[in-house]
């Protein structure tokens, strides 16, 4: 290939490349703009708005209980995130680095249970909530979708790396396998930590579905549904302040996603990769 | 070493275990007993009616209408996602400077809620002030009603999901392309391969893994709809946009019908099921050279 169409070629992957970012980024941008342009100013094509306006935002505040909301998605993700972060360490250092009958066929078993759509599981979840008198209660938001096999699967691979050595001499020291979890094993896995916290806790906070199962106060609410029903109760034409909403909504797992950047790439194409 | 049996090991999986058999295991055999039941939860008289909601499922069109929309929709999402993820990752893969930016870029909606997405893009292609439409105005074209006609909203919805789930399929193209050894290319230079002739004979081959999980992940994901449909147009225009999820979504909580909604939950699993398998089965090649 010569010099000229080396460039050419070249530059037309940067186009697209280019292309491709105005694609992805622009939508966002129109959205923060739209939370603070002027009603006047919404539907204009103007990108820089000629008035900033909080008004959006006042009007959404008074009609949902934004910081509540707030605190509910951080205790809902949270807690899915606490549980999950527990509970498959244990098990994935079982699976792991000890010997036991029936090891094989159960981490078979786990796997398997990735394979089950949560539409199968929706309603008779939602009957157990019911019958648990856990409607409208942090538990029922929390504990039915604590159960995450890929946490299992990513401390398993991890955990596999750690020198025997090390858990040799704690034994000798007569550390208990739980001592050793959290005082050898979990320290050592910090990017294994990191990477089912970020994807666990992405979950809940996005979802949707879930919460519109097991919550109608809206005290209990999480931000995600909150907004949905707010923008959903014909704010006719009120696009600024239902933007103004899913900018709130947007911004928590934005900023953990530009700090934490490659983790949540990771932690989402191990995802696939597991198929 | 000696193998041991360690009884603490079973100490330690017993919690998961137990969440598992409780929010898994037990809702799914669960769902297979209400789906021979008539109940609308409140009732303490659950009669057993054998296959009556099966029978039901067969002949309900408004399920057929819903699983139609649902196969519509993956059928334009699928291509869509796999022509514009592979166009970006080629870019992506060639030496040029910031490629951790667009990256990362690509990457935003994956990460951002249904929610945000689909409010964001029920605004911009509504047909009154939305920035598609208008930007359409000012080259003449007329506004089209993306959201509310019966042709547009399943094509629309299709495109929406594409735009949020792109960065990842991205991702996962990326990670193919670099997998395939440098060697390939230089044989075939040897041997006077055109760029577009690389394309067809090496690239696309050598990245039927990445395609096959591309495929299933997106089908799987594709008959799970129901955000954007909820958000974006309420299933309408006419039940053009239910999906099957918004459908058993109806069925359990609006006519409180839990026998029924798991029946169509459970034949739902089974065909996401049976699909992925025969995916895997059809398009997986052996890619030996």
């Amino acid at each position: 290939m010569d010099r000229i169409s080396r460039g050419l070629k070249r530059m037309t992957m940067y186009l697209i490349l280019i292309a491709g970012a105005v694609l992805f980024i622009f939508p966002f941008y129109w959205m923060v703009l739209a939370s603070i342009k002027t009603p006047e100013e919404v539907f204009d094509l103007s990108l820089i708005p000629s008035k900033v306006t909080w008004d959006s935002y006042v009007y959404m505040f008074d009609r949902i209980p934004v910081w509540g909301s707030l605190l509910n998605s951080f205790i809902f993700a949270g807690g899915v995130t606490l549980i999950t972060l527990i509970f498959t360490s244990m098990a994935g250092y079982a699976l792991a680095r000890l010997e036991f009958r029936g090891r094989d066929v159960l981490f078979s078993v786990i796997l398997l249970t990735m394979m089950i759509p949560f539409q199968l599981l929706m309603i008779p979840l939602y009957i157990i909530v019911v019958k648990l008198g856990w409607m409208n209660t942090y538990a029922g938001l929390v504990l039915p979708v604590s159960v995450n096999a890929l946490g299992i699967f990513i401390f398993r691979q991890f955990f596999r790396t750690v020198p025997q050595e090390l858990i040799d001499a704690a034994r000798i020291d007569g550390a208990g396998e739980l001592k050793i979890l959290f005082r050898i094993m979990l320290p050592l896995s910090k990017p294994a930590c990191v990477t089912v916290a970020i994807f666990t806790f992405m979950g809940p906070w996005n979802d949707l579905l879930w919460p519109l199962l097991v919550t109608r106060d809206q005290e209990m609410m999480p931000l995600a549904q909150a907004a949905t029903l707010f923008g959903l109760e014909g704010q006719g034409g009120q696009w600024g302040s239902i933007m103004a909403v899913t900018t709130i909504l947007a911004v928590p797992v934005v900023v953990l996603y530009l700090f934490f950047q490659r983790y949540f790439i990771e932690s989402v194409s191990s995802t696939g990769m597991k198929g | 070493m000696v193998k041991r049996n360690h009884r603490s090991a079973y100490l330690l999986i017993l919690p998961y275990l137990l969440f598992l058999g409780v929010f898994l295991i037990y809702p799914i055999l669960f769902s297979v007993w209400l789906t021979f039941h008539d109940w609308n939860i409140v009732s303490t008289d659950i009669p057993f009616v054998g296959l009556e909601n099966y029978k039901r499922l067969m002949e309900d069109e408004l399920f057929f209408t819903s699983l139609w929309n649902t196969v519509r929709f993956i059928l334009i999402n699928i291509p869509l996602q796999i022509v514009l993820a592979l166009l970006l990752a080629v870019a992506l893969n060639q030496p040029i400077k910031g490629r951790g930016f667009f990256r990362g870029a690509y990457f935003l909606p994956v990460v951002t809620s249904g929610v945000v997405i689909s409010f964001l893009w029920a605004w911009m292609l509504s047909t009154d002030g939305g920035i598609i439409n208008e930007v359409l105005g000012r080259i003449g074209i007329p506004p089209v009603p993306w959201l509310t006609s019966e042709t547009w909203a399943i094509p629309s919805l299709a495109w929406v999901a594409a735009w949020k789930n792109l960065g990842y399929y991205v991702v996962i193209f990326l990670a193919g392309l670099q997998g395939i050894p440098k060697n390939l290319y230089e044989a075939a230079r040897m041997d006077g391969a055109s760029p577009v002739q690389n394309f067809f004979r090496i690239t696309l081959p050598m990245l039927n893994p990445a395609m096959l999980l591309v495929v299933i992940l997106s089908t799987i994901n594709g008959f799970q709809l129901f955000t954007e449909p909820f958000i974006m147009t309420g299933g309408g225009p006419a039940n053009s946009s239910l999906s099957v999820v918004m459908y058993i979504y109806k069925n359990a909580f609006q006519s409180l019908d839990m026998g029924y909604a798991a029946t169509i939950g459970l034949v739902l699993a089974l065909i996401i099921l049976t699909v992925s398998l025969l995916q895997k089965r059809f398009l997986e090649r052996d890619t030996y050279y």
